[in-house]
């Protein structure tokens, strides 16, 4: 296989990590005034991704910096074009990240009330805008000559572009709903399941539509069977979350997500930010790329490095595996004055 | 203002910021990650108490040093995406390999760490931190061989069809010769930073009535802390010292631009104490000297040659600036902005200096286990923290501004490098919402900084002692680091 491709494929490997992992803590903060219903449950939602959050949003940091490095021309034609949505999503992941740094370190209302604000946002606003992002990819935007993205802001705001994000919107939000059900004990992890299965079921009415409409637009027969196999997951998800299994419910939602990406990657190859304005200006995955003695190098590294990644990830997750409930949030915790 | 100017400032702005809270973050890392090993080692209380109580204080530092570091990434495609496709096959590996190696690191052994205490045996949390900090000095190494790169671009070459520079030998770039020694320079200065927070937050509590009974262990610490000022401080002047050699090799005219050196000294080159120019940069007016330390400094003997401004910039013209279809072409001159240049060098200099002297004197002034009867402790110690995170910002600025009008040396100027497809309405809201938000967020953190300084360390409990995934009982409450 062509090293581009290899690229290719590695880079649709790190926004399905992102997705599926930053999609949950995405869908835990969204959720964070509609399932919790006073501190305490803020607290037990909160701390379900607290030690994993920040792990996550790296992902999207290494796919950033493995697209610049494989593909030079395809982030900066991505990055310059999506201006203002970007800088909607980095304010976005600012107040966010930060909030769930500083919202303990003041034990007073008004504090931790702002700072869930900037969860619930910052959750919410990267969630619809990176679906938005990856439809307008997908469905090719007007690109010239030069490279250059030659839209505006309204361009990335059409109805294929916008149902994208609310597909994203509503899959993070069951993913995070099921990742709570899953995650916690007591009251909240049935409210998270009960949950988790209405917005489930707007979600998969959602994606379906979206997914049969880039079928038609782009699609192949690999990606036809790989948005099949992701629809009959979220099925088999709610399913599973009806019947109690919050496992097989996660990895229902999980799986959803994943293929959905690959589905999207499948459908874009081998074009990697097709032009509206004449195919011939299309980002490709060999004329966007990087020489092969980068891609060789980066390979290595890749190849190398990558499972430790993923050895110690799945650990940290192994050492959290416990469920938390209501009464193991320490009432010091939740104390007027500052936290300790 | 054009888009060449605003992403100027908002790269300006957005970097220093953000290198604000960096050296403070692989520094502490250390110090904490050592103290706690301390305290593994010994069992002594204190140990854990500075353990718990700097580790809140870094994490508040952390939090903004780790999200203002995603806007660095993204701002290369944003503001500079002909930079990016001119350089992404020799630039864009490091930031990926960083990526990959050195962030994953950091974010997922610090959650373990934050949230780790009673769900891990205490060496291997102890163990956590210090790969946080493998991970802190992994990230420094790749961006600064990308930034060294910049400096003085090896490992590449130059494809006219593709028009970008492609890489050859990614080995040379991260063993670049202005690399090995900006690397040693940086996280010097890095442990330089945290000894002195150390020290300063330390002699600001022990001067408080209200911490009396925790004297010896700020004693102990402002110890500890001047130690590591003292040891840094050799090692960031000596490899200061080899930058500079390296600098009068590569970059002859930010050397001269530091020193406001107008015309070529064939030995004996004068260090400047004090240099006014002209306004135009290009005549010195008025000079304060020590004779032949330049030539030392530059050169390593008395009597080296080190070239001046005005040679310099005829020779640039000459060998860059005849083709204007020329990524290395410019309408101005090849001179950086020589007042900037001048008193940023001198900045840096002197507020490192300060605090190493500051640090040294506490040192003599706690001798033996000596009480220091002066009020003046407390804030002398805290101004130190603050004069080490001024001179690396000073030092920035000067590296950074001494390159111009180039962002890669001698291949592409500052100005071909904007993103062309920008418009002013798009790069102006960037520059002010993120400066607004910046702005707040100082102003946020600086608060929580001073509560929790005040409040100084918590007192000793004792961790569980658990097994990997915690304790057997289930039913015991959570204990985090916040």
């Amino acid at each position: 296989m062509e090293l581009t491709t290899v690229w290719f494929a590695l880079i649709a490997v790190l926004w399905v990590g992102y997705f599926c992992l930053e999609g949950f803590d995405f869908g835990v903060g969204m959720l964070l005034p509609v399932l919790a219903r006073n501190e305490t449950e803020r607290r037990v939602m909160i701390n379900t991704i607290g030690p994993v959050w920040d792990g996550n949003e790296v992902w999207v940091l290494v796919a950033g910096g493995a697209t610049f490095a494989a593909f030079p021309e395809w982030y900066a034609t991505l990055f310059s074009g999506f201006y203002l949505p970007l800088l909607l999503i980095l304010v976005a992941l600012i107040v966010r990240g930060l909030a769930f740094e500083y919202r303990h370190k003041r034990g007073y209302d008004a504090w931790k009330g702002r700072w869930d604000l900037a969860i619930i946002w910052g959750s919410f606003v990267p969630a619809l805008l990176w679906g938005v992002a990856f439809a307008n990819i997908v469905a090719g935007v007007p690109i010239d000559a030069d490279k250059e993205f030659t839209g505006t802001l309204f361009t990335l705001l059409n109805p294929y572009g916008l149902l994208g994000g609310l597909v994203t919107l509503s899959l993070f939000a069951t993913h995070g709903a099921m990742f709570v059900a899953l995650k916690t004990d007591g009251d909240i992890r049935h409210r998270a399941r009960d949950l988790a299965v209405r917005i489930g079921a707007v979600a998969a009415l959602l994606a379906v539509v979206f997914l049969v409409w880039t079928q038609m637009k782009t699609g192949t027969a690999v990606s036809a069977v790989v948005f099949v196999v992701a629809a009959l997951a979220l099925v088999g998800g709610l399913l599973a979350a009806m019947g109690g299994r919050e496992g097989w419910a996660f990895i229902g939602t999980f799986v959803t997500i994943a293929l959905a990406v690959v589905g999207l990657f499948v459908a874009l190859f081998p074009d990697v930010m097709p032009s509206t304005t004449d195919p011939a200006y299309s980002l490709t995955t060999t004329n966007a790329a990087a020489t092969a003695y980068t891609l060789k190098v980066m390979t290595w590294v890749a190849v190398v490095f990558t499972p430790i990644v993923l050895g110690y990830q799945a650990w940290t997750y192994w050492v959290f595996r416990r469920r938390i409930a209501v009464h193991h949030i320490p009432s010091a915790e939740l104390a007027e004055t500052p936290a300790s | 203002m054009d888009v060449l100017d605003i992403a100027r400032w908002q790269f300006g702005i957005i970097t220093v910021y953000h290198f604000l809270f960096v050296p403070l973050t692989i520094g502490l890392t250390a110090v904490i990650a050592g103290l706690e090993t301390a305290w593994v080692r010994t069992g002594k209380e204190d140990y854990l108490r500075l353990t718990k109580f700097f580790g809140k204080l870094f994490l508040i530092n952390f939090a903004i040093g780790v999200v203002t570091g995603i806007v660095q990434e993204f701002q290369f495609g944003m503001n500079w995406s002909d930079y990016s496709r001119f350089v992404g096959d020799v630039f864009g590996a490091p930031l990926a390999v960083e990526g990959l190696l050195a962030f994953f690191l950091e974010s997922t052994f610090l959650g373990l760490w934050i949230f780790g205490w009673d769900k891990l045996p205490r060496g291997m949390h102890a163990g956590c931190m210090w790969l946080v900090h493998l991970g802190t000095l992994a990230s420094s190494w790749f961006i600064l061989a990308a930034n060294s790169w910049m400096q003085h671009p090896v490992g590449y070459r130059y494809n006219a069809e593709a028009g970008r520079a492609e890489l050859i030998d990614f080995w040379a770039v991260m063993f670049n010769k202005v690399q090995v020694v900006t690397f040693p320079h940086v996280i010097f200065t890095a442990y330089m930073t945290a000894g002195t927070f150390l020290l300063g937050v330390s002699a600001y509590l022990y001067m408080k009535k209200e911490h009396e009974a925790d004297r010896p262990m700020y004693h102990r610490a402002i110890r500890i802390g001047a130690v590591i000022t003292l040891l840094a401080g050799i090692g960031v002047a000596v490899t200061g010292d080899l930058q500079g050699k390296v600098m009068t090799e590569v970059q002859p005219m930010k050397m001269a631009a530091a020193e406001g050196l107008y015309e070529t000294s064939d030995s004996c080159a004068p260090f400047s104490v004090l240099t006014l120019g002209t306004p135009d940069g290009k005549e010195e007016k008025f000079a304060v000297t020590v004779p032949c330390l330049l030539s030392f400094l530059g050169t390593g003997s008395f009597d080296g040659k080190v070239e001046g401004i005005n040679p310099l910039r005829e020779q640039y013209a000459e060998t860059y600036g005849s083709d204007p279809s020329s990524k290395a072409f410019t309408e101005g001159d090849y001179t950086p902005v020589i007042p900037v240049t001048y008193w940023s060098f001198r900045f840096m200099m002197g507020l490192g200096f300060f605090a190493a002297a500051g640090a040294a004197l506490i040192l003599w002034l706690t001798r033996k286990g000596r009480t220091p009867g002066v009020r003046w402790l407390g804030v002398l110690g805290l101004s130190l923290p603050i004069a080490t995170t001024l001179a690396s910002s000073w030092g920035w600025i000067f590296t950074e501004m001494g390159r111009q009008p180039w962002v890669v040396f001698g291949l592409m100027t500052t100005e071909s490098g904007v993103s062309p497809g920008v418009s002013v309405f798009e790069a102006a809201t960037s520059l002010v919402v993120l400066t607004a938000l910046y702005a707040v967020l100082a102003v946020i953190e600086v608060k929580l900084l001073v509560t929790y300084i005040r409040k100084g360390a918590d007192p000793y409990e004792e961790p569980p002692r658990v097994k990997v995934g915690g304790s057997d009982d289930e039913d015991a409450p959570l204990t985090f680091a916040y």
